[in-house]
């Protein structure tokens, strides 16, 4: 964990440092508050519940963590490969599943950070409406989940390439393909349509989430895909030693 | 110290390296000498356990590198081709990073790190970010992180790559320094660097060691004689003074050799001989009338074995049935 741990630090500090991570930052927190304006606040929004407002804002705030997750993730494993630094780690006494959490773990501290600072949202909605903090805690583990699992979809997509571009394309297509998943098995028959339902990262899985009830078996569709993409991701940091 | 044993390396179907077998004792500054792409690279990569090897086995320290590369981390220091500097972070900063990831302790790392800082003259740029080092500093901050965490085994590739001349010069005194404290495994092009730093060479062609030994083993075994240069200031032309050379006990062959500069009575000679004739050459060239105004082993030895070696190899394969 000592490792991990010197990883996680170094790369938080790359992110604190590069002009990309608060770019990343800056778009989604103006995105969503204008998504938030647009939808509770504007001339268009109309009367609508507080709870209605909350599942709005937690169903755009999941697309937009999503996409900032591919953003932030695609560089921590295709930048190293590019600066020529990967071998400094891999020449260490570090294990390569170190190395992956390591970098998962930092950006997922800066998108968590990122997330954060959407909260003022929902804290109007709460001084201006009904709605329990029970809700919005619930919402913003849902928004933990999904962006920690979109992270590692991306962190697996770095690990594959020393092309940036192409990292990111992966990244983007997987998660999109993810996201695809839910519509898809709305046009399929059983027994497609039930796994495609299963396996869709948003929709079925975070529905539950955008309207303040949790289920267990979503929480560990998270977790499960987060570790099975950051699993992926160690083995692919082990077999291009064999190439 | 280190044992390789039928280490081969395939990239797909394409065979990049080995088999190669060779033993390297502690304490050696050891070269890989070959041209571009023959594999030197790869067979430093595959100690420093960057690469698993397709086939044989590697051991430093006693320790299988193939079934426990973990063990064999904490005991090599690796610096490849081009340094793995990280641009945003200062020096100093880089240093801490790599001794920790070293597995070294704070308070270990930082009494450590002023003796590096020493060795290597990274202090002046201690704060500087790395992206803003010259080529040169950037080479010796690589340096320095190899040897952060005091390794037994150092391995080199291409330290000079890239370097002017007075970087290369600085380089080489600092490996210099570095063959008191490590065993070294240095790879290059470059016959004159492997030549200085190198205690003994392993020439590499196709992906094999074709020769290993000291540059006085291979020159022996190769050229079976040894080769001084010697440019005279002639007073009765270059004939006398290729005759004087000639009656020196020990001296098999002297060759006209090209003049570089030098005055207009100057000439040069290759003298071939069964030993080392210099101070005989001397004696009888002055006692002839004659001045003296280079003298010194030949500097394309090194060349001559290198040419010599890969040639044969070539000539091998010519004859080997279809």
């Amino acid at each position: 964990m000592r490792a991990t741990r010197i990883i996680f630090r170094r790369e938080l500090a790359a992110y604190l440092a590069s002009p990309m991570g608060w770019i990343v930052a800056a778009t989604v927190l103006l995105l969503d508050g204008l998504l938030f304006y647009a939808q509770a606040l504007g001339p268009a929004a109309g009367a609508r519940l507080s709870a209605d407002v909350l599942s709005r804002f937690f169903w755009t705030t999941s697309g937009l963590v999503a996409i900032a997750a591919v953003a932030l993730s695609v560089r921590l494993i295709v930048e190293e490969r590019q600066l020529d630094t990967l071998v400094l780690l891999k020449t260490s006494p570090v294990r390569d599943r170190e190395v992956v959490l390591g970098k998962f773990l930092s950006a997922f501290a800066f998108l968590g950070g990122i997330t954060v600072l959407t909260i003022y949202m929902p804290l109007l909605i709460m001084v201006n409406g009904k709605i329990s903090i029970g809700q919005v805690a619930i919402g913003y583990l849902g928004l933990f989940l999904i962006g920690g699992a979109t992270l590692a979809v991306g962190v697996f997509a770095s690990s594959l390439t020393r092309h940036p571009l192409l990292a990111a394309a992966t990244g983007a297509a997987l998660t999109g393909a993810l996201f695809l998943f839910w519509p898809l098995s709305y046009v399929l028959e059983p027994p497609l349509s039930h796994v495609f339902a299963g396996l869709s990262i948003h929709g079925r899985h975070f529905s539950g989430f955008q309207l303040g009830v949790l289920h267990l078996r979503d929480v560990v569709y998270y977790l499960a895909t987060t570790f099975f993409f950051l699993l992926l991701s160690t083995k692919v940091l082990e077999a291009k030693r064999w190439e | 110290m280190l044992r390789a044993s039928g280490l081969a390396k395939y990239f797909g179907g394409k065979r990049a390296l080995g088999p190669v077998t060779f033993e390297i004792g502690r304490g050696e500054t050891v070269g890989f000498l070959g041209l571009n792409g023959v594999g030197k690279s790869t067979l430093l990569r595959i100690v420093a356990t960057d690469l698993r090897p397709s086939a044989g086995a590697l051991e430093v320290d006693g320790i299988d590198a193939v079934r426990d590369p973990h063990a064999v981390r904490r005991r090599l220091g690796f610096l490849p081709q081009v340094p793995p500097l990280y641009p945003e972070m200062t020096v100093g900063e880089f240093l801490r990073f790599a001794g920790r990831i070293r597995g070294m302790e704070d308070d270990a790392l930082e009494r450590r790190i002023p003796a590096v800082e020493e060795l290597t003259h990274v202090g002046e740029v201690r704060d500087e970010p790395v992206r803003h080092l010259s080529l040169g500093y950037r080479q010796r901050v690589g340096v320095a992180q190899a040897i952060i965490h005091d390794p037994e085994l150092l391995i080199l590739d291409e330290p000079t790559h890239g370097l002017d001349p007075a970087q290369v010069v600085e380089m080489r005194a600092l490996l210099h320094a570095l063959k008191e404290r490590h065993t070294v495994l240095l790879s290059s092009h470059n016959l004159p660097e492997i030549s200085q730093s190198c205690d003994r060479l392993l020439v590499l062609d196709a992906g094999r060691v074709i020769a290993q030994g000291s540059e006085e083993e291979l020159s022996a075994r190769l050229l079976g004689a040894r080769r001084i240069e010697v440019t005279v200031r002639a007073s009765a032309g270059a004939d006398a003074v290729a005759a004087c050379l000639r009656a020196v006990d020990g001296v098999r062959d002297v060759a006209p050799a090209s003049l570089a500069g030098g005055g207009p009575n100057d000439v040069a000679f290759t003298v071939e001989a069964t030993d080392d004739v210099r101070a005989e050459v001397c004696r009888a060239l002055v006692l002839a009338g004659h001045d003296v105004v280079r003298l010194d082993e030949s500097r394309e030895k090194l060349e001559t074995i290198f040419l010599e070696l890969v040639q044969e190899r070539a000539r091998d394969a010519d004859h080997l049935p279809a």
